[in-house]
């Protein structure tokens, strides 16, 4: 989902605490935003993400693998793996799931730094490509999302079972 | 501790409540605020006070953003402020998440209001010192609004109002040359208006304007500087039309 103008986040896990853990984090950091006049950079962003896992651990842990995706003015752009146990770690490429076993090995082989777009988009598909055939569980659809210096948006999807339009009687 | 309970605000025998009526007097100490809801855009001017050469003055803004659609204005007692402005962020944010969609101008302006009220009925507290104007646009009809409340808790709608120092002159002003205006012509109004008691001058005004896709926009000092002078231009054309006697026939 989007986190704010130029921040991304993509969860897996428990479809209830995926949901609510991801829009309370949205509604905090719109809530930073508005009380101190500018945006959480990334890294900030995705350390009150982990310290909302971690305080929650010991307690009542929220079973959700985040993905933080950010582009900073400053910085650029950067990508944080957080796991349902409060990990965090700045990475370039990343996976969770079933799909991760394959999607890593073929990041492993096709990653370089300094890829452009349209190579990441290319090794986004092959990822894809890789969980089709070698997933029994594999879902059917994919959405490509994109954050640079033009902010968040939806860049593509991967769909291989439409949506029928419902009929109207 | 027993002997900080009792209610500081209570009662007279002739049914005023004191606290809140001296917080409504450091209401009317605080600075001039005015607000003016046009057709398609709500204005918000705030009084600074004049060059205090040190200060930093990006830090003090006196025209604040609830949300992406909402924002406040206030006169009185800042400190106050900074608090009752958290908890209406926080509310935004808040309604945002459990209902999935953005506040109503109605429900934030009730919702500050309840918290002034709630602070004129407890235990050991104070009434907030101030009164605020709060502007905005419903999120899905894109009708916009403008809301006063006051230390009291009191609040209700309006087309255009004041508070602070000298609202009551403003207010008048307002009576008698309001009109639903929209776009420019709201500015001009609300900074005629606060021209009345103020010192003309875009280092003595505050204006922040509100539309419905570009949000809250601060007016630069150089902006407001050449309304003024439109302003300025604009009176000084009208005293010469009552001057000479109009000879057309």
């Amino acid at each position: 989902m989007v986190l704010d103008s130029h921040k991304l986040i993509a969860a897996s896990g428990e479809p209830g605490d995926r949901v609510q853990f991801t829009e309370f984090i949205q509604k905090n950091v719109s809530l930073y935003q508005f009380r101190n006049g500018i945006p959480l950079t990334t890294a900030a962003a995705a350390n009150f993400t982990r310290g909302e896992l971690a305080t929650a651990l010991r307690k009542s842990p929220y079973m959700v693998n985040i993905l933080l995706a950010g582009y900073d003015k400053e910085t650029g752009p950067s990508l944080y793996y957080i796991d349902y146990i409060a990990t965090l770690h700045k990475v370039d490429k990343a996976a969770f799931g079933y799909g991760s076993y394959f999607s890593l090995s073929m990041m492993d082989r096709h990653f370089h730094s300094g890829m452009s777009v349209e190579e990441a988009v290319d090794l986004v598909d092959k990822c894809i490509l890789e969980i089709r055939s070698r997933l029994v569980v594999a879902p059917p659809n994919f959405v490509i999302k994109i954050v640079d210096k033009d902010g968040a948006r939806e860049y593509a999807w991967r769909e291989s079972v439409k949506d029928t339009p419902v009929s109207s009687a | 501790m027993a002997r900080y309970d009792r209610a500081i605000t209570v009662f007279s025998p002739d049914g005023h409540l004191f606290q809140v009526e001296y917080a409504l007097e450091a209401v009317r100490k605080g600075n001039a605020a005015v607000g003016v809801r046009g057709t398609d855009i709500v204005v918000l001017g705030v009084e600074k006070k004049s060059a205090v050469k040190l200060q930093d003055s990006r830090m003090v803004r006196k025209i604040v953003s609830l949300d992406n659609h909402i924002a406040l204005a206030c006169a009185g007692l800042k400190a106050d402020a900074r608090v009752l402005v958290n908890r209406a962020r926080i509310e935004c944010q808040s309604h945002r998440l459990t209902v999935e969609d953005p506040v109503t101008v109605e429900y934030i302006t009730r919702y500050i209001a309840g918290l002034q009220q709630k602070y004129t009925q407890s235990g050991g507290v104070r009434p907030f010192g101030l009164s605020t104007l709060i502007v905005g646009f419903d999120p899905y009809t894109g009708v916009p609004s403008l809301y006063q409340t006051d230390p009291s808790g009191t609040f209700s709608a309006w087309k255009a109002n004041a508070t602070g120092r000298n609202s009551n002159s403003i207010r008048e002003f307002l009576e008698k040359n309001y009109k639903e205006t929209s776009g420019q012509e709201t500015v001009k109004l609300a900074i005629r208006a606060l021209l009345e008691v103020v010192e003309s001058g875009g280092k003595n005004i505050e204006v922040a304007v509100m539309t419905r896709e570009h949000g809250l926009r601060q007016l630069e000092e150089a902006e407001i500087d050449a309304i003024v002078s439109e302003i300025e231009a604009e009176k000084a054309a009208a005293e010469a039309a009552k001057k000479a006697p109009p000879k057309e026939t």
